[in-house]
């Protein structure tokens, strides 16, 4: 395997789990709704797929099961914000604190477990392509998925009906609610399908980028997903690459490192950020365009007038 | 109203104080951690060593995990001042400013820190371990070990702690092998899961074929396992994650020490003291020889038996600093000062230190 293979392997599994979370967020907020208990929802992900596949000897059952706990999750957050319309913002938080609190208390047990991996699924004829047979066809399953859930999201939103639905209560949710379109339910879809994501973000945490469970392993991972998608000024492509150039930053800055060049390593942890920074400023050079994607209702709660 | 809230804000302050009072009659121990307590190296040794307090001792304890280094930690470690604590560890060398700060403010109240070189008053003693000691023996392993004659170090932050585990590590393996080259990566982190494995693959995507880390999780010891490279475990045993690649861990055992602290404050004798507990009193414990051709295990056990009886010094000179210039005379050993404040590396090291 060569070096370029190997440096683009981990970028892959550096980046996939912060494009999924990001994707679940981008619908979320789409709807109008800002959850920033992403942190909170992958770590309770991480645990519970961990936990699953101990339990049931199938790391698919665990990654089932980080999908099901995140919409729990996330329905707790839902019920909260959309039905008691609490503070959005402080809402959220409190859901980060609960799931990195919650996951520590259960995980108690599973501390210097070995888990079980998520084996790659190695596609026949096409992982035989060099160099790219390796890096997209001998992959595991949520890898796949990540980008079957990046052509999903930009189709269900800007070709479909119901994406269209989803857009309009998040643009302004008392012009859809006279239009006779149930803000409650869309809102209620989108935190749980955000919620769905940030589980199987967190899930591949735990069942292939460190197949372990410890405390606080998303490490901010959640909230890196949660600026990408103000990165992309929530487009859906835009999510893959700020994902991708994200990982990528941060596994080269390490690979400098190792091959020995003479820059300060502050500096090069700081690149991945400094990166971010760079484009958000170059996007938004065209501020029109930025108005246009920006949900006009995110943050804000929905009373419907009876 | 303003009378029911008068007198439930009396109660209130009634019930605080009589807890106070509780509290001060008892010997409590608090204990203040960088990273969560599950995370299987640092903060979790630190915890077995709190969890030894309490069963051999039976004094209440308590302790706050994840505290980050700087300002946060000045508001734990004072809280925990006002609580009532008798003696606060403070286990990370970034909580010397605020262990100190805090420790003006309170003169009746006992503070240890870990790792740091700072008593700026009487009620501060300083503490840690001579985990470079383990290195030397995992360095001399390394070079024993290693086929590509490279190996990976994944490093945190560049503070004399650890600037001295590398250099350590670097003089045992030039023992075996004068050519050995070791490449560092610093993740400056102490605990980020993802980053650490991250750089586990790039080390053995560049040729590393033993892996070590100065990181508290896990991760690495798993990459090691899957690409089939031999490592060192970190502050606890590994085995678990690299079962057939495990060659040993430097293990850190508090209990000792903070047993005899905890008992110096019930029974009053507790002095202000700075202390480095090596090999020699049990605080550096080496995890079984594993995974390693049988003459590199007694090499190893050798090496250790003569650093445990103090026969020998992993820094003895000659010694040449990376610049070149000469740092030990033949047989000169390193003043205490010199390691402990350590911001050079030694020749050989392929990395430029950050400053």
């Amino acid at each position: 395997m060569g070096l370029v293979e190997a440096i683009l392997l981990t970028v892959f599994t550096a980046a996939t789990p912060l494009l999924i979370a990001a994707l679940g967020e981008l619908v979320t907020e789409r709807s109008g709704v800002l959850n920033l208990g992403v942190e909170g929802m992958m770590i309770m992900g991480a645990i519970s797929g961990f936990a699953f596949a101990i339990y049931t000897g199938n790391p698919y059952m665990g990654a089932l099961a980080a999908i099901i706990i995140g919409v729990l999750f996330s329905l707790l957050f839902a019920f909260l914000t959309i039905s008691l319309v609490t503070n959005q913002v402080a809402t959220g938080l409190a859901l980060t604190i609960l799931g990195l609190g919650l996951s520590g208390l259960w995980g108690e047990a599973f501390i210097g477990v070995p888990g079980i991996k998520l084996q790659p699924i190695i596609v026949p004829l096409l992982s035989d392509i060099p160099f790219f047979g390796k890096l997209f066809f001998q992959q595991d399953i949520i890898f796949y998925f990540s980008i079957l859930l990046l052509i999903g999201v930009s189709w269900f939103l800007f070709k479909s009906r119901a994406g269209l639905v989803l857009r309009a209560v998040g643009d302004s949710h008392t012009s859809a609610h006279a239009l006779g379109l149930s803000v409650i339910k869309t809102r209620y879809l989108a935190v749980m399908f955000g919620g769905a994501c940030s589980g199987l973000a967190g899930a591949h945490l735990s069942l292939v980028y460190t197949t372990q469970w410890i405390e606080n392993m998303t490490a901010g991972r959640g909230w890196i997903a949660l600026a990408l998608v103000v990165f992309a000024s929530w487009r859906p492509n835009r999510v893959l690459i700020g994902a991708y150039l994200f990982g990528a930053v941060g596994i080269a800055q390490l690979h400098i490192q190792a091959l020995g060049f003479k820059i300060p390593t502050q500096f090069l942890s700081a690149l991945p950020y400094l990166a971010t920074i760079v484009v958000l400023v170059i996007i938004s050079q065209n501020r029109r365009l930025t108005m246009v994607n920006t949900p006009a209702s995110l943050g804000k709660g929905f009373v419907a007038d009876k | 109203m303003k009378k029911l809230l008068a007198s439930i804000a009396g109660l209130g302050l009634g019930l605080l104080a009589s807890t106070g009072v509780s509290f001060a009659a008892d010997t409590k121990a608090c204990f203040v951690y960088v990273g969560p307590i599950g995370d299987f190296g640092w903060s979790y040794q630190h915890d077995q060593g709190r969890l030894a307090v309490e069963k051999e001792l039976g004094v209440e304890t308590a302790f706050q995990e994840s505290v980050p280094e700087g300002a946060d930690a000045e508001r734990a470690i004072e809280r925990f001042a006002r609580s009532g604590c008798n003696i606060i560890f403070t286990t990370s060398f970034g909580y010397m400013e605020p262990t100190n700060k805090v420790a003006k403010k309170f003169p009746d109240v006992k503070f240890e820190h870990a790792t740091g070189f700072k008593r700026e008053s009487e009620n501060v003693s300083t503490y840690s371990g001579k985990f470079y000691q383990g290195r030397y023996v995992q360095g001399k392993i390394a070079a024993m070990e290693s086929k590509s004659g490279v190996a990976g170090y994944i490093a945190s932050f560049p503070i004399p702690e650890v600037v001295r585990g590398i250099n350590s590590f670097i003089l045992g393996a030039q023992s075996v092998n004068p050519d050995f080259k070791l490449k560092v990566v610093w993740v400056n982190s102490w605990f980020d899961p993802g980053k650490e494995a991250d750089a586990a693959n790039t080390l053995v995507a560049q040729g590393a074929d033993i892996l070590t880390q100065h990181t508290d999780s896990t991760a690495a010891m798993q990459v090691a396992q899957e690409k089939g490279v031999k490592a060192f475990g970190q502050a606890s045993d590994m085995i678990n994650f690299g079962k057939d690649v495990q060659l040993t861990a430097i293990i850190d055992d508090w209990s000792p020490y903070y047993i005899e602290r905890v008992k110096a404050i019930k029974d009053g004798t507790w002095k202000q003291h700075d202390v480095w507990l090596g090999m020699d009193k049990g605080d550096v414990v080496m995890a079984p020889y594993t995974n390693m051709k049988p003459e590199t295990a007694k090499a190893a056990a050798e090496i250790e038996a003569k650093i445990k009886s103090n026969e020998f010094e992993p820094f003895t000179g000659p010694i040449t600093k990376q610049d070149g210039t000469e740092w030990l005379k033949d047989g000169q050993k390193a003043d205490i000062g010199t390691l402990l404040g350590m911001n050079f590396y030694v020749k050989g090291v392929d990395d430029q230190l950050p400053q």
